[in-house]
């Protein structure tokens, strides 16, 4: 299961790295623990230490290979991570003095009105957008593999086609066409006598808006993914269904929704990760500021603000140490899911 | 796949054509859209009822845009910094991937953790200080500060090792090796070319990636002539709300260098999502 995963990684991009590493980690430690009690080991890793400096020198070019990543992300990613926890405890605007403070700031984060509607905002985008996407991917990747279906490359091409635009040209379409007034979406649900919805205006509408790009965005994504899956389920457990007349739904829900269980709950990682860290978006469709309601207001859409609109530094990085923790916490649960029903 | 299945009920595949018509209209909609918008005057796009077929404003569009904004100056700016962290980020990716897959050295094991590990950590964590940090190099408003830190991809890395691992064989390495070849050479003129077809699929991906990259450069750039083409498109969108033709001929035009990138490269691009899943 571990080394599957590790190759599939390379489908899931960036974020859903953490899934193996944890997975992988508590592989590790199993396999620590086995090689403990065998004691020819030890005595090879003994040998091995002599040898250990001359080996050193023997790959100093193999050393140079791997040394830009090192380099680039001590000065880029790792200090302004330690830079950040540290600016966590400061008032800085970026130009005067840092003054520590200790605590203050996320003292003020606990109590922040706003910040905590942000917490909710995303929340609720996420489950909004979430759901849909997944289960229409899943729907979308059953159709495709049916041999009643033609034309595979063709539906595949089209419904990945979004995902392939970037999100700021996706937010401004998207902006047009929920405008209150004139909007196309709003025009032809005046032709069929609903009254116009403000979408970019009430923060329920404009969080179902935000939903609605996402799944524009990443449904087709998905639904590879889950076609690459079910094009490796055994086709003998459809075979035997159909011939003792189970009906197409009764197989979607009976045999494809249990046997795709790790990779559905795969991309429900993937895309815990990615909602929580939602900004283009609302940043493009609000003008920056969330809506009049800040429903569109996200944690990051927050933290850009805070520090980069208000020039509060040091409020922006424990915002970022939050949001950090929020989706460790998240990830977290959701591998811990993982491991127990793919088990 | 199998005749039999394909002779099934003809309302069965009505149903499952309608499912797959329905996302269709809806994946594909949008983009006929913004060529309609593209191509009309402000005034046409909101109009009631609404006109739903392409006009023939997109020149006059064009002028005006570029009369406004800088546009090709940002299309310009998106192409060098893409292409440049592109090549940059293969080159170190390919190095370390290649190190990683084919040699045995001490510390690999940890070093290779640490690396993943790093993928963990959301952008935004180290966000404000990599500003801060941009400052004090002078890199802001600079390409720098958009192709330096993201030259080191740990996923790029991540990507090379997993093809090399199994693509590259250590006879040939083994072979090259008692010929007296460096490890350079053993990279370059080994390596190097059996990587290539996973080298491309992962150019066009940190290529899509860095021409879309939105809050990083949003960030750094405050100069309008140093736009990415996102943050022109971000800008244009808030300043000259009341002119949506112009604003949609300006996202028409940056959106369709990737839509030809797709195009070509579709099997490929969609390949490197589905090729790890297929596996496991």
């Amino acid at each position: 299961m571990e080394e599957n995963s590790k190759t599939r990684m390379v489908a899931y991009g960036h974020c859903a790295s953490i899934y193996i590493v944890l997975s992988d980690l508590i592989h590790d430690r199993q396999v620590n623990k086995m090689s403990v009690s065998m004691p020819s080991v030890s005595d090879v890793v003994k040998k091995k230490k002599a040898h250990t400096w001359r080996d050193i020198r023997k790959h100093k070019t193999i050393y140079l290979f791997i040394s830009p990543f090192y380099i680039l992300f001590a000065v880029f990613g790792l200090f302004p991570i330690l830079f950040s926890l540290f600016l966590s405890f400061q008032a800085w605007n970026g130009l005067d003095r840092m003054k520590f403070i200790g605590l203050e700031n996320f003292a003020l984060l606990m109590g922040d009105g706003v910040f905590w509607q942000s917490v909710l905002n995303t929340f609720i985008i996420w489950l909004e957008s979430t759901i849909p996407m997944l289960f229409i991917a899943l729907v979308l990747a059953f159709i495709l593999n049916s041999a009643l279906v033609k034309l595979r490359g063709f539906w595949r091409f089209a419904f990945f086609l979004p995902n392939v635009t970037s999100i700021v040209a996706e937010a401004i379409i998207f902006g047009s066409l929920f405008a209150t007034q004139y909007g196309l979406v709003n025009n032809v649900l005046h032709f069929f006598g609903i009254p116009p919805i403000d979408w970019l205006n009430n923060n329920v509408w404009l969080q179902i808006g935000i939903a609605i790009m996402i799944i524009w965005r990443w449904t087709g994504y998905n639904t590879i993914i889950y076609l690459a899956g079910l094009q490796s389920l055994p086709y003998e457990l459809y075979e035997a269904a159909k011939v003792d007349g189970a009906s197409m739904a009764r197989i979607f829900f009976s045999i494809t929704l249990p046997l795709m269980r790790p990779i559905i709950l795969f991309t429900v990682i993937m895309s815990t990760i990615g909602g929580m860290q939602v900004f283009t978006e609302p940043q493009i469709l609000t003008g920056g500021n969330g809506g009049p309601g800040q429903g569109g207001l996200t944690i990051v859409l927050y933290l850009y603000n805070q520090a980069f609109n208000n020039y509060l530094f040091g409020y922006g990085s424990a915002i970022a140490w939050v949001l950090f923790v929020i989706i460790l916490i998240f990830s977290l649960l959701n591998t811990l899911i993982v491991n127990r029903l793919s088990k | 796949m199998n005749s039999v299945e394909a002779k099934g009920p003809s309302a069965k595949r009505l149903f499952l054509y309608l499912g797959l018509v329905i996302w269709f209209l809806f994946s594909v909609f949008p983009f006929y859209w913004l060529i309609v918008m593209a191509t009309r005057t402000t005034s046409s796009i909101f109009s009631y009822p609404p006109n739903v077929t392409f006009g023939s404003n997109f020149v006059s569009n064009v002028e005006r845009l570029l009369q406004a904004l800088p546009f090709f100056q940002s299309v310009w700016n998106s192409l060098i910094v893409s292409v440049s962290s592109t090549l940059l980020s293969l080159f170190f990716s390919a190095l370390a991937g290649f190190a990683f897959a084919k040699y045995d050295f001490p510390g690999k094991k940890p070093l290779f953790w640490i690396m993943l590990a790093t993928m963990m950590v959301p952008g935004q964590l180290g966000l404000v200080p990599a500003f801060v940090i941009m400052k004090t190099l002078h890199w802001v408003n600079t390409f720098y500060a958009l192709i330096v830190p993201g030259a080191a991809s740990a996923f790029g890395i991540f990507w090379i090792r997993q093809y090399a691992e199994t693509a590259v064989h250590d006879d040939l390495l083994h072979a090259a090796r008692i010929d007296g070849c460096s490890d350079f050479r053993l990279f370059f003129h080994i390596g190097l070319p059996i990587m290539r077809p996973t080298l491309a699929a992962l150019g066009i991906f940190l290529f899509m990636g860095s021409w879309n990259d939105y809050l990083w450069p949003l960030v750094i750039l405050n100069s309008p002539k140093a736009f990415t083409l996102q943050v022109m498109l971000s800008t244009l969108n808030g300043i000259y709300f009341k002119h949506y033709g112009m604003i949609m001929a300006g996202t028409l035009l940056g959106t369709i260098p990737l839509l030809v990138l797709f195009a070509i490269f579709s099997r490929k691009i969609m390949d490197s999502v589905t090729v790890g899943a297929l596996k496991g």
